[in-house]
């Protein structure tokens, strides 16, 4: 299964579910990675972690174990 | 006239506090909110007395996981001894319009009315975005206000129409208008919980909103509701229900269906601007894989340069060596002895309380200009940066990125360096880095390394770089240890962090920000600093001589006394003499009085206390350079100074974090000193 750590930068993809449980997976919920939605791999940070992804029209920053709960399509 | 008490609620970024300084003026009130050390801000508006805002922490959603969400919900809901807001005004960014919304939509779920705050509008614009606020407003159920608190626009209409939102109101009850309403198997859900729980909730508290929470599995709800194992184990299995019939989570569900909902409105009134922003167009540089770590380090000597090297540095010289040497103490002691003070009286006012009370004003200008340049690279988004670039070389020793500038602080001072850790948001990670800051020596403790260095090294160069390494090492075997600890375990902490939208810093808002950091030490460090400071003169310059007690010298004095019981800990690292224990007692004041401590026990002058020291560990020891050594390591990493801990006190928030602190500090000191001498002087004998 694919998931958000596995796109190269500049690709967009739509989320398909998201694992994990409790503040973590709500935390990703609340910043708008819902089932369905968009997301594009903007850049890798200098040292290869984390990763910036542009989603519901903002940039944000996570690390590639989480982006690894992000199953996307 | 009836009081009102209105709640600024929004994400963080999203201009909230120039909002809030721009109604309050300059009648704020900061503190803490109660418990945890989450800050709490409010203030009279500036137009009408009667009104008070409350300034909430900078929040993305009302879940029940980060403190300021925990605290920002409670308050809402009425929970906390404070009054309850009567009505809420929600900022929202419109250049980040859907994420926004998302919040309001669990706002309105709160039942307290809620006004729309269309803030940063100017920039949208520019952008090229279009948003009809009548549109909104109507899809939203609230009113929706255009404004740009920057340029002052559009906040006294938000203001008048949340006076009347809040007048209007049908006395305590609750509103029941939403924005979302759910597919039907969830309002189904809802319903049946809210039935379950009714007789729980007091008719001026939303029965929704809770149910909403215990769909979502919110145990902290069942816990503040009081509900019993029958109650539990029945929304347990309705929300079981629901979750096998949408074949999804429900915190996903109902996530979901509350960003469709905002989706389907912004369809209606939003049309996004084709323009890049400025944002991508700077971070291709700034965060580039090339040019972010060598920007990062001219950025970083920049902050070095000013504030610690120069402009800082200069100012708090000034104030420690011309202002509170040269020019008060003697004036003090001119005035106090012809008004025919006795002596005692003089030495409490000029040696104890100016000397410790002008300690902490000495650091007030380099703290000034620190945090002038924090606030600077926090307001324009820069900081957010930092953490995203240095993530992955932090976190393996439980920090964040943004520890980075503690620890270059701490080079030349420890307190604004533990204040610097201000901006990490995760608070383990917060913790920790207070707690290792001050290993870094500072600029006091450099007289011990060249003492140390003069005496028994040969002032090899090799001694104070070994100084920082040892420090560094400090930071990281501790962050390792303090990480794997279970109060402190930072293994699952998600990072999950905005890249804000760079935009030009508000210079009301950073002096502001400054004034409030610089007052609040003043206060808080002023009290434990004049105390103790007060608590170390009388025990340094009282006690009992020839069987009488009045005011001694050094050798005699309860110091000298406690010293003594003391010293014999300090036989297994090398130095059991009292006079070294007595001077890392008096280092606590500050850690320049270490070495004018030996020098005045020892009976000799700081340039001759070299040999002095040579001789003693010379005399005791077969290899003295290991007990030097230990003494140097145990009194760079043991307890700071007391306005050190004054500022650890402020930031952990907690006197019990400040407790262990300076016990792990001076543990940590103990036992590395202890392992660096014992090893050391068996490694001697052998070789």
């Amino acid at each position: 299964m694919k998931t958000l750590n596995d796109l190269r930068c500049g690709v967009t993809a739509k989320v398909l579910d998201i694992k994990g449980e409790g503040a973590l997976k709500r935390h990703i919920l609340d910043m708008g990675v819902t089932r369905g939605t968009p997301v594009t791999v903007k850049k890798i940070a200098p040292l290869g972690d984390p990763i910036q992804i542009s989603v519901r029209g903002y940039d944000l920053s996570l690390r590639r174990a989480d982006a690894g709960l992000i199953a996307v399509q | 006239m009836k009081k009102i008490n209105i709640a600024l609620a929004g994400n963080p970024n999203s201009g909230k506090t120039t909002v809030f300084n721009a109604l309050t003026g300059g009648n704020q009130y900061v503190g803490n909110w109660a418990g945890v050390t989450v800050e709490k801000k409010s203030g009279k508006l500036r137009s009408d007395k009667n009104v008070t805002v409350t300034d909430l922490p900078g929040i993305y959603a009302l879940s029940p996981y980060s403190p300021e969400e925990v605290v920002a919900g409670s308050f809402l809901l009425g929970e906390m001894a404070d009054e309850k807001p009567d009505v809420i005004i929600n900022v929202i960014d419109s250049s980040n319009i859907e994420r926004n919304l998302y919040l309001t939509t669990q706002l309105a779920d709160t039942g307290i009315p809620v006004i729309a705050l269309l803030n940063m509008i100017d920039i949208s614009q520019k952008r090229g975005d279009k948003i009809d606020p009548k549109i909104l407003s109507a899809e939203l159920g609230l009113p929706v206000f255009e404004a740009s608190a920057l340029r002052g626009k559009g906040l006294t209409d938000a203001v008048n129409a949340a006076k009347n939102a809040a007048a209007a109101k049908a006395s305590p009850g609750i509103s029941g208008h939403r924005i979302v309403n759910f597919s039907p198997e969830i309002e189904d859900a809802i319903t049946r919980i809210s039935k379950i729980i009714k007789n729980h909730v007091t008719s001026d508290k939303p029965v929704r909103f809770y149910a909403l929470s215990l769909f979502e599995k919110d145990s902290l709800t069942a816990d503040k509701l009081g509900l019993n194992e029958t109650e539990r184990a029945k929304i347990e299995s309705i929300v079981k229900e629901t979750e096998i019939l949408l074949n999804d989570d429900s915190e996903s569900i109902i996530s979901s269906q509350r960003y469709d909902r905002v989706s389907a409105i912004l369809t209606s009134c939003y049309e996004k601007g084709g323009k890049k922003s400025a944002t991508d167009v700077i971070d291709n540089v700034v965060t580039n894989r090339f040019l972010a770590l060598p920007i990062f380090a001219v950025i970083m000597f920049l902050v070095y340069y000013i504030s610690v090297t120069t402009i800082g540095t200069i100012a708090t010289n000034w104030v420690n060596d011309t202002l509170f040497t040269e020019i008060i103490p003697p004036a003090v002691t001119n005035g106090l002895e012809s008004a025919g003070a006795s002596a005692w009286l003089v030495s409490l006012i000029v040696d104890g309380i100016i000397g410790g009370v002008g300690a902490i004003l000495g650091f007030l200008p380099q703290m000034a200009v620190l945090f002038l340049l924090l606030s600077l690279l926090e307001d324009c988004g820069y900081m957010s940066r930092i953490a995203f670039i240095l993530d992955r070389l932090f976190r393996k020793f439980g920090l964040s990125g943004k520890s980075f500038i503690p620890f270059l602080v701490s080079t030349g001072c420890g307190v604004p360096g533990i204040m610097a850790s201000k901006p990490i948001e995760d608070e383990k990670q917060r913790r920790i880095t207070i707690m290792t800051t001050t290993f870094i020596p500072c600029s006091a403790k450099l007289p011990i390394i060249a003492l140390i260095a003069g005496a028994v090294f040969g002032n090899s160069a090799w001694i104070a770089f070994s100084a920082y390494l040892a420090g560094i090492l400090s930071i990281i075997v501790s962050g390792l240890i303090l990480k794997s600890t279970k109060a402190l375990k930072t293994k699952d902490m998600p990072f999950i962090m905005e890249l804000p939208a760079y935009h030009v810093p508000r210079a009301a808002n950073i002096l502001n920000h400054v004034w409030i950091q610089l007052r609040a030490f003043i206060i808080k460090a002023g009290t434990i600093i004049f105390l103790a400071s007060a608590a170390v003169w009388f025990l340094s310059s009282f006690g009992v001589e020839n069987g009488r007690f009045g005011m001694v010298d050094a050798d005699f004095s309860f110091l000298a006394d406690f010293g003594k019981i003391f010293a014999p800990i300090f036989i297994p690292l090398g130095f059991g003499q009292w006079q070294f224990a007595v001077s890392s007692l008096t280092g606590l004041v500050a850690k320049e009085n270490v070495v004018s401590t030996l020098a005045v026990l020892f009976g000799t002058s700081e340039s001759g206390l070299g040999t002095h020291v040579n001789v003693l560990f010379s005399a005791a020891h077969v290899y003295a350079p290991a007990a030097a050594y230990s003494f140097l390591l145990f009194n760079l990493l043991c307890a700071p100074c007391f306005a050190a801990i004054a500022a650890v006190n402020r930031e952990m928030g907690s006197a019990k974090w400040t407790m262990i602190t300076l016990l792990y500090q001076t543990g940590f000191a103990y036992i590395v000193s202890l392992a660096v001498f014992q090893i050391w002087s068996a490694a001697a004998a052998i070789f």
